[in-house]
Parts: C-alpha cells; structure tokens; sequence
C-alpha cells in the first residue's frame, strides 16, 4: 500500500513506523520548523531510526507538496497535524482532487469531527475515542479496551527495543 | 443586509467598518481577546470573542439568519473550515473566503466556496495596471460564475490593431463587453474595428484567459 502521512508528530511517527515496517511504501509530509540549523532529517525527531520511506518539508495542504509526497498514486491519506482545519483542508484535497479513496483525519473538536463525516471524509477525534476508552477503563468495562491496549502495548515494546541511531 | 465576519485582522476590521458605514448589520468573530476588545473599542458592541471555526460560535452569531458570512482570517485552511460549516450547519446562503495562497482559489472552489478574494490576485492586477506593458488584465470574477471581466488595451503590431472584433479568435463563449476609446465608451458589435490604445472589456470563462489573451496579443 502507498500512504502519505500528513503532520508527523508522536502519532505520525509511530503510525509512519509501523506502516513501514510492514513493507508498506509510506512518505510523511511535516511543515518546517523555525530552525533552520538542523539538517532535514532532524526535523522528523519522532520517525523510528530504522523507517525507510520519504520525508517531504512542506505545508501538507499544499497541492504541489501534497503532489511530491505522491498522493496522485496514494492508496490512504492520514492528515494528523495539530490543526483540525489543516487536516480536513488535507483530506479534502486528497479525496475531492486527487480522488485518494481512503481519507482519515484527525479532528480533535467532536462537532467539526461529526460534520465532515457526513461529508465523506472519515475522520476520528482523539478527545472522543481516548475519553471512552478512558472511561471504560475507569468502569473496568473489559470489552471496549483490552484488545486495543494488549495491542498498543506490543507496539511500545517493539519502539522501546530498536536501535538507537544518531541522524 | 445582515454579514457575518470571521476574523477581525486588518482586513475584517476595515471590511467591517465599511460595512457598517454602508448601512449594513454586521457581527465580528474574533478568537484573540486583546483584538476583539480593540475592534470592540472603535466600532461597538458587535464583536463576539470566539473561535469563528467553531459551530456554536456560528450559532451564536446568527449565521443561520446572516445573508453572507465572510471569511477573512489570515489562515486559509481556517478560512476554508468556517465557510464549510457555515453552509453546511447553519445553511448561510453565501460564503466568501480569504484566499491567501492563490493556488488555494481553485481548491476552495473544488471543495464547494464559490466566491473567494486573493489578495494576492488582486495586487497582482494593480501592479499590472500600472505597467505599461502589461495591457492585459482580469478586473474581476463574476461572482457565483466560473467567469470574469478582462480588460486588455490593444497595443501596436498585434493582431486586433485596426481589425474589426468580428475577426478576432477568441474562444467560444468569449465576447466583447466594450470598448473604452479616448476616454469614451463605445458600444461593441462585431463590426466594430479596434484602434490602438483601445481598451477593450472581454466577459469570457476563467479557464480560457489564456486564450483570450492569445487572441489580443498574438
């Protein structure tokens, strides 16, 4: 599978890690930060060492980075930015222009988040799914969060035991 | 009428000002406190201090009721969301947006906001005007169109120089609106022929400008 992860913070990173250890072809589109000192491939600090895919620097609501990134022949889009509006801006471009079939954004306010599903875009607010899952945890509802959690936890062992290498 | 404006910057300020000047009803959205209370200061209790990209804070505006909403934030993805929700929840019959890249003109017109200002779009064609050279310039889109107004003056040694506007190749659907000559308006048929220094007002589709300016210029 092609995928182009737009924002690549904690959760960029560790999905970008993931998705390229499993063979897939990933590329990660992150904005520049203000220092203009450090070489490119630090401006990813949250990638996994070991992650063999395409870095792109650039506004990832932008048609011609989006273009570089390849999102003419990507397969899924995740826009996982710190800005709601840049992510349902992202995924649009991906669904609406180059016709990308799967779209995930992330969009933190519910009401923003219900809205564009509706529309099409698939979108997840990490302040819904972690407050449930939260909750559940609280009420030791088992149902809703063991798989999830037996899941990301061997997923924190796998992180915590790669090589450590300096860029 | 009753607009709505998002983002109370330099341009929401002034927009707003002229607004009210006009006679019109007008609410302000502003996200930065200091802001709002600044504009808040200059032109009365119209300002709200919210986030314009939220939908209460559209609610509470009265987008619902407004005739237009307009947003000017300097964010364009901010820009682009407020007018999504607006015609979306609060079904506002017209949204204008800010355009600050000018790549993004046509992605907001994909993702369904018909009416959006550049105003990079728009000093382009004032600096255009003031170059002599240039004589050929899109005035304006022709809102809720794909079309616009271009105004070219004919210049010595191209094609249209001392030819009537019959014989001009522009492309389908492209016609000739006027043609202003020594100051003066003049009406335009097919029989008229073209001077230099003519300014000529072609009304034709956005995407074929490029021809239309071929057919002026050569």
């Amino acid at each position: 599978m092609n995928v182009v992860i737009v924002g690549c913070g904690r959760v960029g990173g560790f999905l970008a890690g993931l998705l390229d250890a499993e063979g897939h072809r990933v590329s990660v589109v992150d904005i520049a930060s203000q220092n203009p000192a450090r070489a490119e491939r630090a401006w990813f600090p949250h990638l996994p060492p070991s992650f063999k895919g395409e870095t792109i620097l650039g506004d990832g609501t932008d048609l011609d980075v989006l273009r570089q990134a390849g999102v003419e022949r990507a397969d899924a889009i995740l826009a996982l930015t710190e800005g709601d509006n840049r992510n349902l801006m992202a995924a649009q471009i991906a669904q609406k222009i180059f016709g990308v079939k799967r779209v995930i954004a992330k969009v933190n306010d519910p009401v923003r988040a219900q809205t564009y599903r509706k529309m099409g875009i698939d979108t997840f607010s990490r302040t819904t799914i972690l407050g449930t899952l939260l909750h559940a945890m609280l009420q030791d509802d088992r149902e809703v969060g063991e798989v999830l959690i037996r899941k990301s936890l061997a997923h924190e062992e796998e992180l915590a035991h790669e090589p450590v290498k300096v860029r | 009428m009753y607009f709505v404006v998002a983002g109370a910057g330099e341009v929401g300020f002034h927009l707003s000002q002229a607004l009210l000047e006009a006679g019109h009803e007008v609410t302000i959205i502003e996200a930065d406190r200091r802001r709002a209370n600044f504009v808040q200061d200059k032109l009365g209790s119209i300002v709200m201090n919210a986030a314009a990209d939220e939908g209460r804070a559209q609610m509470e505006a009265g987008c619902s009721r407004a005739d237009a909403l307009v947003a000017v934030t300097g964010d364009d993805a901010k820009n682009l969301v407020i007018c999504q929700l607006a015609k979306l929840n609060c079904h506002t019959p017209r949204v204008i947006a800010r355009v600050n890249n000018p790549k993004n003109e046509i992605v907001f017109k994909t993702l369904g906001i018909d009416e959006t200002i550049s105003s990079t779009r728009v000093l382009m064609n004032v600096i255009e005007q003031e170059l002599p050279s240039g004589g050929f310039m899109p005035i304006m889109p022709l809102a809720g169109t794909d079309n616009e107004m271009i105004e070219a003056e004919i210049a010595p040694g191209t094609p249209p120089a001392g030819k009537t506007i019959g014989s001009l190749r522009l492309p389908s659907g492209a016609l000739v609106g006027g043609v202003l000559r020594r100051g003066k308006l003049m009406h335009a048929d097919d029989d008229t022929k073209l001077e230099v220094g003519d300014r000529v007002f072609v009304f034709g589709a956005t995407a074929s400008e490029s021809e239309v300016r071929k057919a002026l210029f050569g």
